[in-house]
């Protein structure tokens, strides 16, 4: 298919284009519904909520139904149900949502838009919103940590604060690569004018928006006292604050599942002619690995997170023990989904590490194979080691030689990442330009995570460090110093691509050092408090441990002023100075550099035919075709 | 101009500086690491750790040697001229023997954690079927001792006095001890700081672990697992006493509490009190 020109239809005035389907309507009909089921729900049982008073003097029925009815109409607000609803009566099938730039401006990031690129941005705003709320989050939690008697918060809220926290960075964060930047570049990369199921990737966007939402309203229900692991039968006896947890991470498992299985789709049914598995950018690999434990582990949250309904609804018993329920079946559950998780929110990390090396050292990606390898081998293993979080709790304790080994395992398929990065380093030329400084951090931190995750998986060395601060530490080390640090790479990397401005040189490399520096002041002394025997999630510790917990707080607030600062670099950059970028300010070698800025709406004029991968760097350039090199021709 | 061998090189810098940080951290730092030595599970964490240490030291330093070579020695000199890096794609030998020493110290490490584990029980709950039991040396008998976890206090039950409940704990030295850790509610975790122990308190199951103690100590007791809103509190100290005091205090607590044992129910390894109420 060729562009044919459209002629831009005249643009309508604001107030006309605010009628109609967009997020304002969603958040009218949001409320609406919300009101409705509240209302369906307290009529459905009502009486026999009288009879059964409890304690909270909540009705969970209808707070449920009142969220359902809520994302429903927030979803059909948007415009979710227009397309569907016009099939069925009989109407031919349009892309009308691929709201164009010429009419509707800036307003189609704020409605239904199955453009991939807008859908990138979109995610890229409302994660980075979330992303905000929960580090303001974590900045409380310091807050209240700085002493051990004078107490900021109450323990209830500073629980809330740490679920609150955790929830928000697991829940949302996992889609914080494949949201915004596999969701805009994959379809590029592969030589794809959109994804596999645009509506479905415009879905999983405005569902994660309305799961965080729901997740905030737990603050006017007294919030949850869980943590983002939900354990069972503490869940059980939450107010509705636990609601709105189970709210969210059900929406975020449906989002994930429906993303990782759009992901997948693309890349194994819509790569370009030419684009063989062996040419498949390195980024693309890790997204599609990613995409898989998505898609399989979702599921199990989801799954565990329906039953944990019904304890609280319709009075099932699954995890309420001395009713024939279990505990470790929650644990079971969660954590056949949560140790998954946390390499989903690791992979996209080595992926834009491994595919932003080259463009930097002037080399070609060293080890294509073995990363391919070694991303392939984290996700398959990733499904065997969950029971490592079980270490101490008695069940299958027989089974924790096996756990031990696959966990210890994984770091091999990791090994080959950093032997890849170390190879791809090996006698290049190295620039260092902003997003190879946070690919060089990534590398600093995630060794320290990978290490001291090695004294996690060892039972007798776990059994001191099991629950404490270390395996926080341990975990902040690889998701923040990993995930983090190459989300920020991605930022430095890509967006001036997605915006075609370019962000202030100095602002950004302050905010990459003062970033490292107070990350690892902030998680580097908490191995040292969890060792010291400082118990996760306590609102109180002991008195010795004072010193290190303020400078930890204090780190943690230089974290904060380095985010302001990267917030101060956007606004700066992005909307003040608005210096336009150049269509390819790295010289990559990469396909979405070869295009012109900003990319067309429809990518590409004709489909392209790949030749080679894109790190063609140091190798003589064939005969020139339409994109200078490597890559992809026309 | 000859040509450099930077493989040569890094090498060198990584004996350099991985020799003395090895040493350093195994010899000086490694046996002063916590829980201590106040008993053998907490000696053999000790240990543990600093085997694991003298492992992660020369692998840290060799990812981190070559990082800072590569950034130091590679880095662009003339950033004005666009030149490029020699098209290295890979080294088949390089890769194979990354693959061989990593697979080799992983499994070491599995093995010997695993043998380390089965050899004490770490101090770790093994379950109600403790895959390695510890035996009273002959002539001795284990002391059992219930922990039972609730919003938000840990009690104590001695089985063999009685079934007296006391809620601090006081233990006698050089003695073998298995500790049953179950909940009344929700799931918490009974870690015993300097003991080296840590077994997770699931309601409806008896979490078995043990501790061999040594001379007296003094320990501090957490709750491990967020348990609710008063999680952070639920903390306290614990005593490892010379047989006799032991002695004396255990009976002075079967004095203390008998009137309010005949309230309690029988000794059992799970209980299942009232259901589960709203509000926490």
């Amino acid at each position: 298919m060729s562009t044919t020109a459209v002629t831009a239809p005249p643009r309508a005035p604001l107030w006309r284009r605010l009628m109609g389907f967009n997020i304002l309507t969603g958040i009218l009909l949001g409320i609406g519904g919300w009101y409705l089921g509240y209302w369906i729900g307290t009529r459905l049982t009502g009486e026999s909520f009288a009879y059964f008073a409890s304690e909270a003097g909540q009705n969970d029925i209808a707070i449920f139904l009142g969220y359902f009815l809520g994302v429903v109409g927030f979803l059909a607000g948007l415009g979710f149900l227009n397309y569907p609803l016009r099939r069925m009566l009989g109407h031919p099938p349009t892309l009308a949502e691929k709201e164009s730039a010429e009419t509707h401006g800036a307003l189609r990031y704020f409605s239904l838009s199955t453009d991939h690129k807008v859908v990138g941005m979109q995610y890229l705003v409302g994660i980075g919103f979330f992303f905000g709320v929960g580090g303001l989050a974590a900045m409380l939690i310091r807050t209240e940590l700085l002493s051990p008697h004078h107490h900021v918060f109450g323990a209830n809220q500073y629980l809330t604060l740490v679920g609150t926290h955790g929830t928000l960075m697991m829940g949302m964060m996992t889609s914080s690569i494949l949201g915004p930047f596999a969701n805009y570049f994959v379809p590029i990369m592969i030589g794809a004018r959109r994804m596999a199921f645009p509506r479905i990737e415009a879905f999983t966007f405005w569902l994660l928006m309305a799961a965080g939402v729901i997740l905030l309203t737990t603050l006017a229900w007294g919030g949850f006292q869980t943590g983002w692991t939900g354990y069972q039968p503490l869940g059980a006896q939450g107010t509705a604050g636990f609601d709105a947890y189970i709210g969210f991470f059900t929406l975020v498992g449906i989002s994930m599942t429906l993303l990782g299985f759009n992901i997948m789709a693309t890349v194994i049914t819509m790569r370009a002619p030419g684009m063989t598995w062996s040419r498949l950018p390195i980024f693309v690999w890790g997204v599609l690995a990613t995409a898989f434990l998505m898609l399989l582990a979702a599921p199990m949250l989801a799954a565990a997170l329906m039953m944990a309904t019904m304890d609280r609804t319709i009075q099932t018993t699954f995890f309420i023990p001395g009713y024939g329920g279990s505990s470790y079946l929650w644990q079971n559950l969660f954590w056949f989904f949560g140790h998954p998780e946390v390499y989903i929110v690791a992979l996209p990390g080595f992926a834009i590490v491994l595919e932003l090396l080259p463009v930097f050292t002037r080399k070609p990606l060293w080890g294509y194979r073995l990363a391919v390898a070694g991303l392939a081998g984290v996700t398959f293993l990733s499904f065997f080691v969950w029971q490592h979080h079980l270490f101490v709790s008695g069940i299958n304790a027989d089974l924790r030689p096996f756990y031990m080994l696959s966990t210890e395992l994984i770091s091999l398929p990791t090994g080959f990442i950093f032997l890849c990065c170390m190879g791809t380093l090996w006698r290049g030329r190295i620039r260092f330009t902003v997003p190879m400084w946070f690919c060089i951090g990534w590398a600093f931190n995630f060794l320290f995570g990978g290490i001291s995750g090695v004294f996690l998986s060892d039972v007798p060395s776990d059994v001191l460090t099991h629950g404490s601060f270390f395996s926080m530490a341990h975990f902040h080390y690889t998701i923040m110093g990993g995930l983090i640090f190459t989300f920020f790479a991605a930022i430095y990397y890509w967006v001036p691509k997605m915006t075609g401005l370019r962000f202030n040189e100095m602002l950004s490399k302050i905010h990459f050092w003062t970033l490292f520096v107070a990350f690892n002041a902030t998680f580097g002394p908490l191995f040292a408090v969890g060792w010291l025997g400082q118990p996760r999630r306590v609102v109180t510790y002991p008195f010795g441990l004072q010193t290190l917990n303020d400078v930890v707080s204090i780190a943690a607030y230089c974290i904060g002023v380095s985010m302001l600062i990267f917030l101060a670099n956007v606004v700066w950059s992005l909307v003040i100075k608005r210096e336009p970028s150049v269509a390819n300010p790295w010289n990559s070698k990469s396909i979405e550099f070869q295009l012109p800025t900003p990319l067309p709406v429809h990518d590409f004029d004709r489909i392209p035919v790949f030749d080679a991968d894109p790190y063609p760097y140091g190798e003589p350039v064939p005969a020139a075709p339409a994109f200078a090199s490597g890559g992809g021709q026309v | 101009m000859k040509e450099v061998n930077h493989f040569r090189r890094v090498t060198l810098w990584w004996l350099v500086v991985s020799i003395p940080a090895t040493l350093i951290v195994v010899l000086v730092l490694a046996p002063g690491m916590p829980p201590g030595n106040g008993t053998n599970q907490a000696a053999g964490q000790v240990i543990d750790n600093t085997v694991l240490f003298g492992i992660a030291t020369p692998v840290t330093v060799a990812v981190l040697v070559v990082f800072t070579y590569s950034l130091i020695t590679f880095r662009e000199r003339t950033p004005q001229v666009a030149a490029e890096g020699p098209a290295l794609r890979g080294h088949a030998g390089i890769q194979l023997w990354w693959i061989v020493v990593t697979t080799g110290l992983v499994l070491f490490l599995a093995a010997y954690g695993s043998i380390r584990m089965l050899e004490d029980g770490a101090g770790g709950g093994q379950g109600p079927n403790p895959i390695a039991p510890i035996k009273a040396p002959p002539g001795q008998r284990t002391l059992r001792v219930q922990v039972v976890a609730q919003q938000w206090q840990f009690t104590y039950r001695f089985p063999q006095y009685g079934g007296v409940e006391v809620p601090n704990i006081e233990l006698p030295a050089h003695s073998t001890i298995q500790f049953n850790v179950t909940s009344l509610d929700v799931i918490h975790s009974w870690w015993a700081y300097q003991l080296g122990v840590k077994a997770d308190a699931n309601p409806g199951v008896n979490n078995v672990a043990y501790v061999q103690t040594r001379g007296p100590l003094t320990f501090d007791v957490h709750c491990a697992e967020l348990c609710g809103v008063w999680h952070g509190y639920m903390f306290g100290v614990g005593h490892v006493v010379s047989k006799a005091r032991f002695a004396a205090w255990i009976a002075a607590k079967q004095k203390q509490f008998a009137p309010s044992l005949k309230k309690l129910g029988p000794y059992s390894k799970t209980y299942f009190p009232q259901p589960l109420r709203r509000g926490g």
